[in-house]
């Protein structure tokens, strides 16, 4: 035993190494490779009449990405995934402010208690009791009815496109439940982000002559954009990918998650789906390097 | 220098049960070196904190320019706060820290630049005005934190222990250049130690605090020389401190008294100078400290005294007494000062 420990004392990167192979392979293997296996996919193509995949360099997969169906599902998607991460940001916010700012230590931990239970129960099972909630005879409109407020759930599902039938079977509904699904994953950095500023820089801010809403946007709101671009990283790419909320809870039109689901699955067309999955990824290296750009990483 | 600057008239604040700072009074004047020195929870920098206003009194009145600030909010008090931490905003460069009092004030950009570069200036930092606070050393951020605090020129600088965390010898050359700009921009320094040489060496007076109170207040000399009680004796300097019996045989009053360590001779002959307190004992121990030697003596009839021997000879490389030698000690009367009872 101690000639082992004496001989990984000598030979300082073996051990190194040794710690760093396991997570290397699953990284280097398991990760990256299935990651360039499906991009060397996108560029093969699907023979229409055998329904092989046809291994042969070709961008007409990309060319049938860009037809006009396929850039609407691009559309809705990227659309819901920037409201929804955007509605996240105005609702997670005063409440990781509360949490990381205002509240005692042990309101605090049955906040972050609060904010994490929804993620110990399985999350289709959420999905459906949000279903049950928004349907027509669910307890949501019920609920609005008994405040004789059911005209204004009336006029929101009369508006175009979001609207339908009920709740349950419109984009409203879908946005809601997308919402409720993702908020955990951005209330949780921007209060990680909001505990680490110091509160003497606040103090020296108003001590310099910086009235409170000063004091947020030249200090409090930079320092915790790194926590806000975190989670929208959550909120959004998680909702690029979603295939399970959109079915259950909508208006049955197609998001990206379902179209890879059935292209590689029922379709069997696994270059289409293939590229359907770089969309989001260039979406979130575009998103990255715009948030680095805007500064967004300096207070790190 | 007759002008009030900062006037606390009966100030109590509590945290819970605790009273940080108790019934505190005092006056600090215009373009005066007022500093708060005690231990740590003493109270010293929640004064601080209600001068600024990130505290709120429970009772009493607090003043600045004899207007009475008790429900004014920070941002409109004409008072500026040296962090202990600096507080310096990561994001911002050093310049954008230094100018961010006159952003605020809407002072046009290139205006306010260049009050910013001629801050930096003062505290001999220019040219580093394009850096971020955390390629700074330590020195460095102190000094960004004193040039934002003065740039806006406010009637008085709050320092919250400022020197803390830098190393002796920059603490002692920040101290002096501290005192010098003080001097040199003539505003009111407020100053908050726990390190009472700090506090001798830079103030024009100094309230001692203990226990959320004041102990004592008036100028340096008068703090070392003549302690009001035995906790000012023993925080500022050390002290030997005498009572009971043995104060009585040795000065012929009742109440207590200190005799600094600097002050007792020690010698093996009794000293047959007059008016001069002469009492016997054995050597406990003696620590060499370079300038000067510390040794423990043990009174026949009374405490453990400790004797500051300052080692002018410099051939003498062993100790003059050792321990369990038996030693005089002799003092002038004139050194004793009796504490109030």
């Amino acid at each position: 035993m101690r000639s082992l420990s004496s001989f990984f004392y000598r030979y300082q990167r073996l051990s190194l190494l040794l710690l760093l192979a396991l997570p290397l392979l699953w990284l280097g293997v398991i990760y990256l490779g299935s990651l360039s296996a499906l991009l060397a996919q996108s560029f093969f193509s699907l023979d229409g009449f055998t329904g092989q995949v046809v291994k042969e360099f070709t961008l007409s997969t990309y060319t049938q990405l860009f037809s006009p169906a396929n850039l609407d599902v691009i559309g809705r998607t990227v659309t819901m995934a920037l409201v929804v991460t955007l509605a996240s940001i105005i609702v997670a916010f005063p409440l990781a402010y509360t949490m990381a700012r205002a509240a005692s230590p042990a309101l605090r931990s049955l906040l972050y208690l609060l904010v994490l239970m929804p993620l110990w129960s399985s999350y289709v099972v959420r999905v459906y009791a949000w279903k049950l909630i928004l349907a027509k005879e669910g307890v949501l409109n019920w609920f609005l009815s008994k405040l004789h407020l059911s005209w204004l759930s009336d006029g929101l599902l009369g508006l175009p496109v979001i609207g339908g039938p009920s709740l349950s079977l419109s984009f409203i509904g879908t946005f809601l439940v997308f919402l409720y699904i993702w908020l955990p994953y951005m209330i949780l950095p921007i209060a990680a982000g909001l505990e680490r500023i110091p509160k003497s820089l606040l103090e020296a801010s108003s001590d310099l002559g910086g009235k409170p809403a000063l004091s947020f946007w030249r200090v409090t709101f930079p320092l915790v954009l790194p926590g806000i671009v975190a989670g929208s990283i959550f909120t959004f790419s998680l909702t690029l990918g979603d295939y399970i909320i959109p079915g259950v809870v909508g208006n049955s039109q197609p998001f990206i998650g379902q179209v890879v689901l059935i292209q590689q699955g029922t379709a069997g067309n696994i270059p289409l789906a293939a590229a359907f999955t770089v969309v989001p990824m260039v979406i979130m290296a575009l998103y990255l390097s715009l948030a680095r750009k805007l500064g967004a990483f300096e207070a790190l | 220098m007759t002008n009030s600057s900062v006037r606390f008239e009966n100030v109590n604040r509590h945290f819970g049960g605790i009273k940080a700072v108790d019934k505190v009074s005092f006056d600090v004047k215009e373009a005066e070196f007022f500093t708060f020195l005690g231990p740590s929870g003493s109270g010293k920098t929640t004064c601080l904190r209600l001068i600024a206003g990130f505290e709120q009194a429970d009772k009493g009145q607090i003043f600045i320019s004899d207007k009475l600030v008790n429900s004014i909010p920070p941002y409109d008090r004409d008072v500026h706060t040296v962090f202990q931490d600096y507080a310096l905003f990561p994001h911002m460069t050093v310049l954008d820290n230094v100018a961010y009092g006159l952003m605020i004030k809407k002072i046009p950009k290139p205006q306010r630049h260049k009050q910013a570069e001629q801050a930096l200036e003062m505290v001999r930092l220019t040219g580093l005005g394009n850096r971020r606070p955390a390629q700074l050393s330590g020195g460095q951020r102190q000094r960004v934190a004193l040039a934002r605090a003065l740039v806006g020129r406010p009637k008085i600088l709050l320092l919250d222990e400022p020197l803390g965390a830098l190393d002796l010898k920059l603490r002692e050359q920040m101290q002096v250049e501290l005192k010098e700009l003080q001097t040199q921009v003539g505003i009111t320094f407020i100053y908050v130690t726990h390190d009472q040489e700090e506090a001798l060496s830079m103030s024009d007076r100094i309230a001692v605090f203990n226990h959320g109170k004041i102990e004592q207040l008036d100028h340096p000399r008068v703090i070392y020389e003549q302690p009001k009680t035995s906790f000012v004796a023993g925080f500022v300097g050390t002290s030997n401190l005498i009572e009971g019996q043995l104060a009585q045989k040795l000065s012929g009053q009742t109440s207590p008294f200190t005799i600094r360590p600097e002050r007792i001779r020690l010698t093996q002959e009794i000293d047959t100078a007059p008016q001069t307190i002469k009492v016997a004992g054995t050597v406990h121990d003696i620590i060499y400290l370079g300038m000067y030697t510390r040794s423990h003596i043990q009174l026949d009839d009374g405490p453990l005294m400790t004797v500051h021997s300052q080692n002018l000879d410099s051939n003498s490389s062993s100790p003059k007494f050792h321990k369990g030698d038996r030693v005089n000690l002799s003092w002038a009367a004139e050194h004793m000062h009796h504490l109030e009872p």
